[in-house]
Parts: structure tokens; sequence; C-alpha cells
């Protein structure tokens, strides 16, 4: 789960980590009173989940409450690569005299957390690492000791001469490894962390990726939860793995390598996947159900496919729910099913008193559903 | 042959006494794998499908020789059982568990590695080897013995194509899910290099997907130390950056772990992609003769 800049400096400040002060407004007249408040020039930020914000005028500056009221309203509502900006952070302005990066991830290959500082600051982390690979530098963290202060000392170093401003630098980089690991990250970055012209460090920006896995034993990030489209909360409280599409096939399947091989079945044949949707191991007719409901809900779907391999997963169950789900709902769209495996006998037999039929062949199946899709037959 | 699990293999079910702890340990044993014992702490002295259930996995290992753990219990616990295992000197262990944080499974696999142990997971189907021993969840009728080994981030995708191999007259040595979380204690390379050991095995079929760069080491690695002909598929060539498409590893982060270079890797270690699944047990009966 991702969160916003806003939350993540919340979490930064929880920890003691130093962020300019400011807070987050809706309305133009909330960043006003905000500004005025702070009672110096702000800078409005567009708070939206993708990079690039300031290029895209996602950024503004505001002297005076007036002023502030002004770019807020320009600001919000702006649509950032795709993105609609509902939300501004207002916070001081601050003036930089250098910017540089200290971010941790999860490095899968060493199977250890990776501690990155680059004292070039202020651009996509990415881009330096393909360009200028040689101005990162890199720590991994022992998962049983934590980041050891002199692994900070020595990132600090990297970013900083000056004695002072060095310490203060490993400070804020032991306690961004307490954010990460504590509140089970997957993903926690300052860029820029940024001196200021009368000598203080710190944090301009803030980002936060959380772990999906560790999320239960954190309800306060949980609740961080943004407005999620109707379909995306179906799926996520029943416990389905859900993400739209821009195709006309709706898929649902059991297990998700089985469900992205079906999309790619579906590409292969010449069609495009409506969903990746994956019904997950014991699939209750309730969840089928459901899931009928959320791939119903898409206005691009034109023909349903079903694709169940049955190993904990038991096909009548799956039946079940596919005959519940023609009673309850509106469904005008045609529908291949291909079920194999556990219960599979049983499930053809609940389908066949109501009148569906089911493939053996996933490409059968694939094939059958691309040419009602394509042929328009309802 | 076989590699990992065999007849002699002796399993310790952690969580027996859940439901699906209880409903696994009954379809392995009617596969015919051995399931000495099981462990549920407060449960120690009872039994559950026929089998004694101990309060550790210590006590399990001392009474019945266990050697073989498989773990059921919820993720809150999961990554607990799996020390408790590992503490108890058993030497693989199969995380069937879904959803563990990250950082935990992280410090699993740090104590795994200082133990010189296995485990197999977590978020997995298990480990098979036709025909003597099942540890896991998979389907066992699928599955017959024979000469392919098959390893594989999936779970259903995998059923699915054994079901191939077994359809198409290519019976199994082994087949490991290794598991689609970003962290795993058994990797790609670690099932190829026990396959390229193993006499009973004469190809393998690497079945992954996006995330990560476990499919380009493996490509690599194949390369430079495999000998029997390799065949694999990517799943995911549709899939969207940046959505985590139901496994928490399969996730196409920062431009890296495309399925498109993924083949591309094992296109450039010379090895056999399938397009489609249905392909891979032709490709596979191609190499076999031709081996």
């Amino acid at each position: 789960m991702k969160i916003h800049e806003y939350q993540a400096k919340e979490v930064f400040a929880r920890y003691g980590i130093p962020v300019p002060p400011g807070r987050v407004a809706a309305t133009p007249e909330e960043a006003k009173k905000i500004a005025s408040e702070l009672g110096k020039p702000v800078v409005v930020k567009a708070q939206v989940h993708v990079g690039g914000r300031g290029k895209a005028g996602g950024i503004q500056f505001g002297k005076t409450p007036d002023e502030t009221k002004k770019v807020a309203s320009k600001v919000l509502g702006m649509d950032i690569k795709g993105l609609t900006v509902e939300k501004v952070l207002v916070t001081t302005s601050v003036d930089v005299a250098s910017e540089s990066y200290l971010g941790l991830v999860v490095d899968r290959r060493a199977k250890k957390a990776v501690f990155m500082a680059s004292p070039a600051g202020g651009v996509d982390i990415e881009e330096v690492a393909r360009s200028t690979p040689e101005k990162i530098f890199k720590v991994h963290v022992d998962p049983c000791t934590g980041l050891l202060p002199y692994q900070a000392r020595f990132l600090a170093s990297r970013l900083e001469k000056e004695p002072k401003l060095a310490r203060q630098i490993a400070d804020i980089a032991l306690k961004l490894w307490r954010v990460f690991w504590e509140t089970d990250c997957s993903l926690a970055e300052i860029n820029p962390l940024v001196k200021t012209t009368d000598g203080q460090i710190v944090a301009l920006d803030a980002k936060i990726n959380l772990d999906d896995n560790g999320l239960p034993w954190h309800k306060d990030l949980e609740a961080m939860r943004e407005s999620e489209e109707e379909a995306d909360r179906l799926a996520r409280e029943m416990g389905l793995s859900y993400v739209k599409l821009d195709g006309s096939v709706g898929c649902c399947v059991n297990g998700a390598g089985l469900a992205m091989a079906t999309m790619d079945l579906i590409k292969h044949y010449g069609g495009e996947p409506a969903n990746f949707l994956d019904i997950g191991g014991s699939s209750s007719p309730e969840k089928v159900l459901t899931a009928m409901r959320i791939i119903c809900s898409d206005p691009g779907v034109k023909a349903i496919f079903f694709n169940i391999f049955g190993g904990i997963t038991r096909c009548d169950d799956v039946a079940n729910g596919i005959v519940t789900a023609l009673k309850d709902i509106d469904i005008n769209v045609p529908i291949v099913i291909r079920l194999t495996g556990t219960n599979e006998e049983k499930a053809r037999e609940i389908l066949s008193k109501a009148d569906l039929a089911a493939t053996t062949s996933m490409d059968e199946g694939v094939k059958q559903v691309l040419g009602m899709a394509q042929g328009g037959v309802s | 042959m076989s590699i990992l699990v065999d007849e002699n293999t002796k399993v310790v079910v952690q969580g027996i006494t859940g439901r699906d702890g209880s409903f696994h340990s009954q379809a392995m044993l009617d596969y015919g794998t051995k399931v000495v014992a099981g462990a549920t702490p407060g449960k120690g002295g009872t039994e559950c499908v026929d089998v004694p259930v101990f309060d550790s996995v210590l006590e399990a290992r001392t009474a019945t020789g266990a050697d073989t753990s498989v773990v059921y219990v919820p993720a809150a616990f999961a990554a607990d059982a799996v020390h408790e295992a590992f503490d108890a000197g058993i030497r693989l262990v199969v995380c069937v568990t879904e959803g563990i944080p990250t950082f935990e499974v992280m410090r699993v696999y740090a104590k795994m590695k200082a133990l010189g142990v296995r485990m197999i997971g977590p978020n997995c189907p298990g480990i098979i080897s036709p025909g003597k021993c099942k540890v896991g969840i998979m389907p066992g009728h699928i599955h017959t013995p024979g000469k392919v080994g098959v390893v594989s981030r999936s779970g259903t995708l995998t059923y699915e194509v054994v079901d191939q191999l077994t359809a198409a007259g290519l019976g199994q040595s082994t087949c490991i899910g290794i598991g689609g979380d970003p962290i795993i204690g058994t990797n790609f390379i670690d099932a190829l290099e026990l396959f390229e050991k193993d006499p009973g095995t004469e190809a393998v079929v690497l079945i992954g997907e996006i995330g990560g760069t476990d499919e380009e080491e493996a490509a690599e690695f194949v390369k430079s130390e495999v000998t029997k002909p390799v065949v694999a598929f990517v799943a995911g060539q549709t899939a969207p950056p940046g959505k985590r498409m139901g496994h928490a590893g399969a996730i196409i982060s920062g431009g890296t772990g495309t399925a498109k270079e993924k083949i591309e890797a094992f296109n450039k270690a010379g090895i056999a992609v399938a397009e489609i699944p249905s392909q891979i047990s032709g490709l596979v009966a191609d190499l076999v003769k031709a081996g």
C-alpha cells in the first residue's frame, strides 16, 4: 500500500525525523488558512501517487496566504499523469543549499534491506542508478541486528563533510531505519534530504510504501488507506486479488500464476484481458459471486472466462457460485467456463442443470470466449 | 530418484489440528507420505487424523524421528513456527502459509543460512516426489513418477503444466513450488543445482513470473552449470507495471521484473521458452528425445 507524502511525513515526525511544518488541504480556503497559520511563504504540493509532480506543475509557491489560495485552486483538481489531485500539502518553504538522497528498499536478491545514500538528491534515484551508479552508496542491513551506528555514519560521511551536519544525517538515517523496520515498509525514502542555507538538515519530501503482508499489525497505517474504487474495496474485503485492465474479456481464475497465464493466453490468441482476478485457494461460492459482481461492474467486459484448476479449490463450489451469480446478478454477457480437477464431475452436474457447459482445456476455453467477445454474441 | 523428499521422508505437521492442517495431513497420508507427528501448542498427547500430536516440534522430533516439517499455521504465527522447527533440528521446512510479513521471512532466511538448513516457501504449494512423498497442498493424482523436474513460483499454474506433462506421458521426478513471495527460502538456482545432481532427473521445467530477478539469475546459472535440458515459461507478459498480481512478489517495480526481460535472459542462455503453457510438454518431449 502506498501512502501520501503528508502521511509519510506524519510517520517521520513521530520518529523524530525533521520535516518542515505543514498540513494537508482539500480546498483553496483551507490552504489559505494553513498558510496564514504558518505565517511564512509556503509550498503547495499535489498529493498524488506518481513521480514527476514538480515538472507537471503540481508543486507551486505561495508567498502570501492569498497567493497560496490562488495556486492551491490551480493545483487542486489538476490532472497529473491521469490522476486527479484531491489534496495538497501546504508546507513552509525552505531555502535549499544542497540536496541529497536517503532511502531503504528490500533487496530481493540479497534477502536483506539495502540502505542507499546519494549526494545526487532531488532526482529520480533509478535514473541516478542508470546514469551515474558511482554516486550511490549502499549498505545491506542484517535483519538480526538492524542498521548499525557505524553504517549510518558511513552513509552520512558520503553526503556531508562537516562533522556536526554528518552527525545529524547519521541520526536521521538511524531513525529512517526504525520507520522502515517498525512499520513494515517495502520502501522508505527521503528525496531530497536538504541542507538549508542556515545549516539545518530537513526531509523535504517523504515516501513510504507499506508491505501489504505487514498491514494487519499496523492498524494506524491501514487507516491511512484512501477512498478506493468500489470494485477494489469489494475484492479486498472478500480476499480476492483484482487488478482492472482495459480489455474486453473478464477473467476469473484460481491462483495468481494461472490468472496471469490466462491473461497472457487471451492476448496470445488476439484478445485483451479486462482484468486480473485471483479467487484464491479455498474458494467458497460467495467468493465466486463477489468476483462476478466485480467483473460485471466493468462496462468494458464483453464476455467472461472462468479458468479453474481444482486443487484446494473445489470445482463444485465454483459451479455453485456461478449458478447463484446468474440468478442474483443481471449478467448480459456470455460466459465460458473451463474447469478441471477436484470435484469436476459434481461441478458439471450442477452446471448442466443450469444449462451451462464447461470445457476442460484452457486453450479451447480462451478461443471460445474470444469468439464471443469479438463476435458480440450475447 | 528425486530431490529433497522421498519414501523415507518423515514429516511433522505444524498446525495439524487446524482446518487446513488436518485436511491436508489426511491427503498427504492418503498419498503415502509418512506423516509421523503433528505439533500444536496445547494439544500434546492427543491424536489428529490418527497421528500423534505434540506440544512442540522438539518433542515431536525426539519421539518420532521426523526430519521434515510442513507449516500450515496462520501468518501471524508462521515465522515463529519455522524458527521453532529449525531450532528443533528439522533440516527441511515447507512453509505453505501465505501473508507472512517480508521482514519476518528475512530473519527466518538468515537463520536458515546460518544453520545450513532449507526452507521451501513461504506462500507455496510444497514439494512432491510422485509415487513416494508429497509435502504440501498440491493434488496428488495429477502427478506421475518419471524423469522431469519441475520448479515453479506458482501453484495452480504448476498443476496445469504437470497435468499436461502427465497426459503427454512425461512423468516427474520431483515438483517444487518455491512460492510467490518476494523473499523465499529456496530459489530457482537451488532447485536447478539439485536437479542437475539428481540422476533420476533428465530435464527441468522452470515456471517463472514477473517480479524480481530470480529468473535472470537462473538463466545465467543454467548457461554455466546445467547440462540437462531446461524448458522455461514466464507468466505475466500482459501484467501492468506497479501492480501486485496476486502474489506479493509478482510486481514490476521501477521498470524491472518484466516478463520480457526474463524471456530475453532465457533466450540468451539458450533455454527453450514456451510462449504458452500448452507448448511446454511438446518442448520437453523434443529435448528429452534429442538429449
